[in-house]
């Protein structure tokens, strides 16, 4: 460490009116003055003079921007929002996208505060002794990423196999591949998805990540994580252009969109930041919602997973510890780590986008969605939330508080997602299974699809031809040509319209292949 | 072994050591040319006024709403140009167009207090366009005779007897991607007027001399008042060899009018809209084969598709027609190239320039027609490996040849071939919807510029009182290792630790008139000019040090830091010696210079000798396919290379892995797409950010991944032994590409040949194995190869080779080539 890391200075909900809020930035406090709520945390870290981290692409796709910021360790509420436990976590997040107002009172660490040429990070050192890094503009991103799974707890626990909770697709050349995603030492190599090298070809990176030993548990950054994380303050930040407030709870969140229907709702800001930075998108009113209480919870009722809107896909996996194992093998091909770090289902959901990964998944579980609004809480099916190309039936002053998941989720279950590269990509097509087949029969079909309308939609007319039918073979061919016909598929730069309707019917002749006799994946929960 | 070869004991070359600047990179202290930009003040940004609009001529351009926007300071046109307003060397390249010539192309640049500030001021320009009719694709610039410039053939023998007496004749047509750099770190300058009123301009650049110069007839200057500097780059891979000029001259005209620093950077998706790429190509081809599959004949017609300026594009298609034998002997050879001009960025340099494009032509050619000539595909390859001596298309015999044999045997047993392609034969009978395969291909590549001015390099040594040693030289650091190896090179010359030699940033006014970091020259002509420089100093201490010793000057030895002679028990340490020579007045600097002996070039008749040596390389590549959707996994990979004594293996290795990887990504995945429709945004370039085109990630690196440096390699015409490594490499992924062609075909009958289109994305593999799932065995139709066939389209500009005039007048009678006897061994197997 090239700088001391001390805990977080101010623990009050309410700094004085005056004081301008503040960000520990490599174990010292920095200002955020005269600062516009879309100024980006990456631009004013590099104006503070830490250069390491790089803007590469400003829409999180790199991962040359990464930097570490302490989490809470888990989804549970406090008074404040904040982890139950008690712990907290080195979590790598793209600065790109993250405006700089919703890191006050945060601590956040570069690659310059891991450590110094003089005296290498464990992480620092493998990367450079092992030809990980040639022109080095991506390599402190890298860096960050590595370190915040070099920290991550349990990562060398019971050895690799126990690692990491992420799951793989059930495409067999993937699992082959997918084998051979986590080292010996139990690093899960996802935890580089959202990094991009264009020198290496990756190999040494691999290498550097996998020789690292557990961390020495006197390292600041280990002690760092035995506390809290720093609470989030009931901020406000004014600049000259506009105004971020973050509240604390769920209902000053609707009395601000009550007077202000067109106030920008961030929670990870992994979309609006896109827009921020490529497309010049500003506003004069940014809230930030994701240490919201009562957005941020996850419980396992009787009848329902309720997963909370604002808490990021990594936080939703840490917590459910593969419940669900459809879930896991979509958070593994959802983005990047770097991304899972910070969105969240409530912004994947919110925007209403056809080609969201989550969707398809979701339709698949039967998901429901509250709706949180001026006059209380509403329920709907995910299958009629959609309307159109980004509408959906959420008003305004309207705000996602969960996503509840109906128990028993069904025991046949996948995500297929067809894209052209395997980590962090876009899909072209997007299929969700949820399958119950009892003495044969296929008692009940969800199936979800994304890529192939103008809003993600319900495979139904296959869907039927399913429900009812032997689970055989010929039902299958014949549900896979109707399959084919589902939706409304473009041809684009992603893929080709025939493509998509291939991809609809291959998908489903695939799904029976991994799941016909012998062959069965069944979900934990039901057979318990 | 030569004196240039010759390495000494104990020298620092040949060393596996890091990257001289990794504890740098990895801590985020490495600077980058935007890095300085908070450590001056003052500074203005600029950002460019970009159209939306393929081709069209600008009627009207209005600034004063931007000068009225606050922050916003100046807003440069062409009025403010004082000197040459061009970016390039051609002169077609205006720095301020009046004719926009694709969608994106800046005509005006505001320059602000803050980049959000420029950002609203150039939103605040009004510029009316009055649209004109535009070329977007090859075919549409073939259709429409739209090309420029030069117009060569490569010519040796006689095609039309070639292929008469060939056993069997194919031919067809082939339409390949180009390639986006996607350097880390995107173009970037920053521009002051200095204390002594020069202009210096830090610039990340491959070729700062270029820069100087295009600065220079920007403002109206003479060279000697413009110094440019390059720090480092984050990356570069070609795309900073031609294309940071105009950016550079953009920021320092903003300097001189204004007197403030200027920085401009291109974020990702101006980067993306405005500069080159690699070239994509058209290729119509006709080859014939004998009996037994040996190469007779190839007649081919290769286009470039030039983009709106020609920048580099004339000696990218040189390259690519000087590598469309790859490693082959072919006796009967033709291929003309021509460059087409259609409205978009223009393309430029990148990894390999032409390289790759010459050599898919002939690759692809071998894995489509090994099913229909009843062959293997690696044994058809190996079948036509260049024998010693004999000589390619353009007149250079092939030396070393037999290190193509040499690699593909490394690689067979490196990868233990033969037992796994058992294995992958009994997996591919026990899955019907996966299939394996692994192919192995070659590389021969051409070192040295084929433009034989540029192969000359300067350096600067300074040894200080203290013994301490500053070098300087002419290439640029991008990552590939150059300063490493040069300071290597340096602490072998002067016989030092290499603690002791420190490297300065490359700048025009300590080296001049330096070449392009690029033709992966970099260590062999830098290395030359550093050596050069050494032994100039290590001459005038000889003499001191073989009088204090009592030995002849020839017998002194530098080692390690310390000087001995031979015979002599005495010795001096380095620092001792320095500081002997200094009271005795002895010049402790030099400057080194170096030049490539050998090489000459006439490209009027695409003949001579352009490269001094060749390297090689072999890869095998596994894949398996799902038959359900086109994806697919690299299982493995093992690669033997030839860089010659490597001066510096972890380097080399680095950018084996590197350059495969990133041939991977072009020939399989990286796509890039613009609107080809007619609507309003024809000519946008569609995959413009990063989430929309996809390089590779960890996903696509080879699950295992072995490397090997061909042993036994010594090359004599170059700095200690060594070979040139940054290019040759990338074109080892053509092994994946066939790896992916032979797996689609499992799918298929035996015999099937397979057509697959480039890049060979999940879909482009998807309809091939969906294609050969449905043909009958020996179908050339479904490879898109035609048994016999038309000759290909004979460009008809100014043919510069007196032979190929001829062949245009009295082009080969289809009749001829219809009434050779085909035989396409259809249904062998």
């Amino acid at each position: 460490m090239s700088a001391p890391l001390t805990p977080a200075p101010a623990t009050s909900p309410a700094p004085e009116a005056h004081a301008a809020p503040q960000v520990m930035l490599n174990g010292r406090a920095y200002e955020l003055v005269d600062l516009d709520p879309d100024v980006t945390a990456l631009d004013w870290i590099r104006r503070q003079g830490f250069t390491g981290a790089k803007e590469g692409c400003a829409e999180g796709e790199c991962g040359a921007c990464a930097v570490l910021v302490v989490k809470p360790a888990g989804p549970n509420t406090g008074p404040a929002g904040e982890a139950g436990g008690g712990g907290s976590v080195w979590t790598a997040v793209n600065s790109c996208l993250v405006p700089v107002a919703a890191l006050a009172g945060q601590e956040v660490v570069t690659a310059e505060g891991l450590g110094s040429p003089d005296a290498l990070h464990p992480v620092q050192r493998e990367m450079a002794v092992r030809g990980g890094s040639q022109c080095g503009y991506c390599t402190p991103g890298f860096v960050c990423s590595m370190a915040a799974e070099y920290y991550r707890d349990g990562r060398c626990g019971d050895g690799a196999a126990a690692g990491p909770a992420t799951a793989h697709t059930d495409s067999d050349a993937s699992d082959q591949a997918a084998d051979h995603e986590v080292g010996p030492n139990g690093f899960d190599l996802h935890a580089l998805s959202g990094n991009l090298c264009r020198c290496t070809g990756y190999r040494p990176i691999r290498d550097a990540a996998y020789a690292l030993v557990a961390p020495d548990g006197a390292d600041e950054l280990t002690q760092r994580t035995q506390q809290a994380a720093p609470p989030a303050h009931l901020e406000r930040m004014t600049g000259p252009n506009g105004v971020f407030v973050r509240p604390g709870s769920l209902a000053e969140v609707l009395a601000i969109l009550a007077e202000e229907p067109d106030a920008a709702i961030v929670a990870g800001s992994t979309d609006r930041g896109v827009e921020v930075n490529l497309r010049g998108l500003r506003s004069p009113l940014v809230v930030g919602i994701d240490r919201v209480p009562e957005l941020r919870e996850l419980r396992v009722d009787d009848d329902a997973y309720e997963l909370g809107a604002a808490l990021s896909l990594s936080e939703i996996e840490r917590g459910l510890a593969g419940a669900i194992p459809v879930l896991d093998e979509l958070f593994a091909q959802f983005a990047s780590r770097l991304i899972r770090n910070s969105a969240t289902l409530g912004g994947n959901l919110g925007t209403a986008s056809p080609i969201g990964d989550s969707p398809p998944v979701l339709l698949a579980l039967d998901a429901r969605l509250v709706l949180a609004g001026p006059d209380g809480d509403r329920e709907v099916a995910l299958a009629d939330y959609f309307t159109g190309y980004r509408q959906s039936v959420r008003r305004p002053g309207e705000l996602i508080r969960s996503v509840r998941l109906p128990r028993p989720t069904p025991r046949l279950t996948a995500f297929h997602k067809i894209a052209k590269r395997r980590f962090d990509d876009i899909s072209s097509v997007a299929v969700g299974y949820g399958l119950d087949i009892d003495d044969g029969v296929v008692r009940s079909a969800q199936i979800g699809l994304g890529g192939v309308a103008a809003t993600p939609i319900r495979a139904t007319a296959t869907e039927r031809a399913l429900v009812g039918a032997p689970w055989t073979s010929e039902t299958v061919q014949a549900a896979a040509d109707i399959m084919a016909g589902e939706g409304t598929p473009m041809s684009d730069h992603r893929a080709s319209s025939d493509y998509r309707s291939a991809m609809l019917r291959t998908s489903l002749l695939k799904f029976f292949t991994n799941n016909s006799v012998g062959n069965a994946s069944v979900n934990k929960e039901a057979t318990s | 072994m030569s004196h240039l070869s010759q390495r000494p004991d104990l020298a620092v070359v040949g060393h596996e050591i890091p990257h001289e600047a990794a504890s740098l990179h990895v801590t985020g202290h490495a600077l980058y040319t935007d890095d300085l930009v908070e450590r001056i003040s003052g500074t203005l940004h600029a950002f460019p006024v970009q159209t939306a609009l393929a081709h069209g001529r600008v009627t009207r351009l209005d600034i004063t709403p931007a000068l009225d926007m606050p922050g916003v300071v100046r807003v440069l046109t062409g009025e403010d140009v004082p000197g040459v307003n061009d970016a390039g060397v051609k002169h077609d390249e205006p720095l301020f167009p009046t004719e926009v010539m694709y969608f994106g192309h800046p005509v005006a640049w505001v320059l602000a207090e803050t980049l959000e500030a420029a950002r609203l001021g150039a939103l605040a320009v009004q510029v009316d366009v009055e649209p004109l009719p535009s070329v977007i694709t090859v075919a549409e610039a073939i259709a429409a005779q739209s090309f420029q410039g030069a117009t060569p053939t490569v010519q040796r023998g006689d095609v039309a007897d070639g292929l008469e007496e060939s056993a069997h004749v194919f031919s067809g047509e082939f339409t390949f991607g180009g390639q986006e750099h996607f350097y880390l770190e995107t173009h970037c300058a920053l521009a002051h007027v200095d204390e002594g009123g020069q202009i210096f301009v830090q610039s990340s650049t491959q070729h700062p001399s270029e820069t100087q110069e295009i600065v220079a007839h920007v403002l109206g200057l003479a060279n000697h008042e413009v110094t440019v500097q390059c720090l480092r780059m984050g990356g570069g891979f070609g795309g900073k060899e031609m294309q940071p000029h105009g950016y550079a001259a953009i920021a320092a005209l903003g300097a001189t009018l204004t007197g403030r620093p200027v920085r401009l950077r291109l974020d990702r998706t101006q980067d993306l809209t405005m500069t080159g790429k690699r070239h994509g190509f058209h290729a119509q081809w006709r080859v014939g084969f004998d009996a037994d599959g040996r190469l007779q004949a190839l007649d081919a017609t290769m286009t470039a598709d030039g983009g709106w300026s020609l920048d580099l594009s004339e000696p990218v298609l040189a390259r690519a027609l000087c590598h469309a034998d790859n490693a082959y002997w072919i006796p009967h050879v033709r291929i003309n190239g021509r460059i087409a001009r259609t409205h978009k960025a223009s393309n430029t340099a990148f990894r390999g320039f032409g390289g790759p494009q010459g050599m898919i032509l002939i690759e692809d050619n071998l894995g489509r027609c090994a099913p229909l000539l009843g062959l293997d595909a690696m044994e058809l390859r190996r079948r036509n490996f260049y024998a010693e001596g004999q000589p390619t298309p353009y007149g250079q015999p092939v030396h070393q040849a037999d290190r193509i044999e040499r690699c593909w045997q490394g690689v067979l047993d490196l990868g233990d071939i033969e037992a796994r392609q058992q294995e992958i034969a009994v997996f591919n009978v026990a899955h019907a919807d996966r299939k394996r395969a692994v192919a192995l291909t070659p590389v021969k590549f051409g070192i040295s510029f084929n433009f034989t001015a540029f192969n000359q390099a300067g350096a600067l040594v300074h040894v200080y009182k203290d013994g301490s040693v500053l070098i300087n030289h002419g290439g640029t650091e991008m990552g590939q290792g150059l300063h490493t190896k040069m300071l290597q090179v340096a602490a072998t010359a002067l016989g030092l630790p290499l603690a002791r030699v420190r490297l300065a940033p490359t700048r025009t006014d300590k080296v001049p008139n330096t070449s392009a970091t690029a033709a992966s020259s970099g260590a062999d002509l830098n290395g030359g000019a550093v050596k050069n420089a050494c032994e100039q100093i290590t001459d005038r201490l000889r003499a001191i040090a073989a009088g204090e010793l009592g030995v002849a000057p020839s017998d002194v030895v530098f080692s390690d830091g310390l000087v001995t002679g031979s015979g002599s028990d005495g010795s001096l340490t380095w620092d001792e010696l320095v500081r002997l020579a200094y009271f005795r007045r002895v010049q402790l600097w030099a400057a080194g210079f170096y030049r490539t002996e050998g090489l000459h070039w006439d490209s009027s008749i695409m003949q001579g000798r352009p490269f001094k040596y060749f390297a090689y390389g072999v890869a095998a590549t596994e894949v398996e396919v799902d038959g359900f959707t086109g994806a697919y996994s690299t299982r493995r990979v093992d690669i033997v290379h030839d860089v010659g004594d490597s001066l510096s293996p972890l380097i080399d290795i680095g950018q084996v892995e590197g350059g495969y990887v990133q041939g991977a990504g072009w020939l399989t995945l990286e796509d890039l797409r613009w609107d080809e429709s007619d609507g309003e945004r024809r000519g946008r370039f569609l995959t413009q950010s990063a989430s929309t085109y996809k390089l590779p990630s960890f996903s696509e690196m080879p699950v295992e991944f072995n490397v090997e440096l061909l042993p036994r390699a010594h090359e004599e015409g170059a700095v200690y032994g060594s070979k040139a490594v940054g290019e040759p490499p990338l074109m080892l992924a053509f092994s994946v590409r066939e790896a992916l062609r032979q797996a689609a075909a499992a799918f298929g009958p035996d015999g099937v040949a397979v057509d697959l289109a480039s890049p060979a994305t999940p879909e482009a593999v998807f309809w091939a194995l969906d294609r050969a799932r449905t043909s009958a065995a020996g179908d050339p139709g479904s490879a898109g190869v035609t048994a016999g066939g038309l000759e290909p389209e004979q460009p008809h500009g100014q043919p510069l080779h007196p032979r190929s005039e001829a062949n245009v007048g009295h082009p080969v009678a289809h009749s001829e080539v219809s009434a050779t006897e085909v035989s396409s061994s259809a249904g062998v197997s």
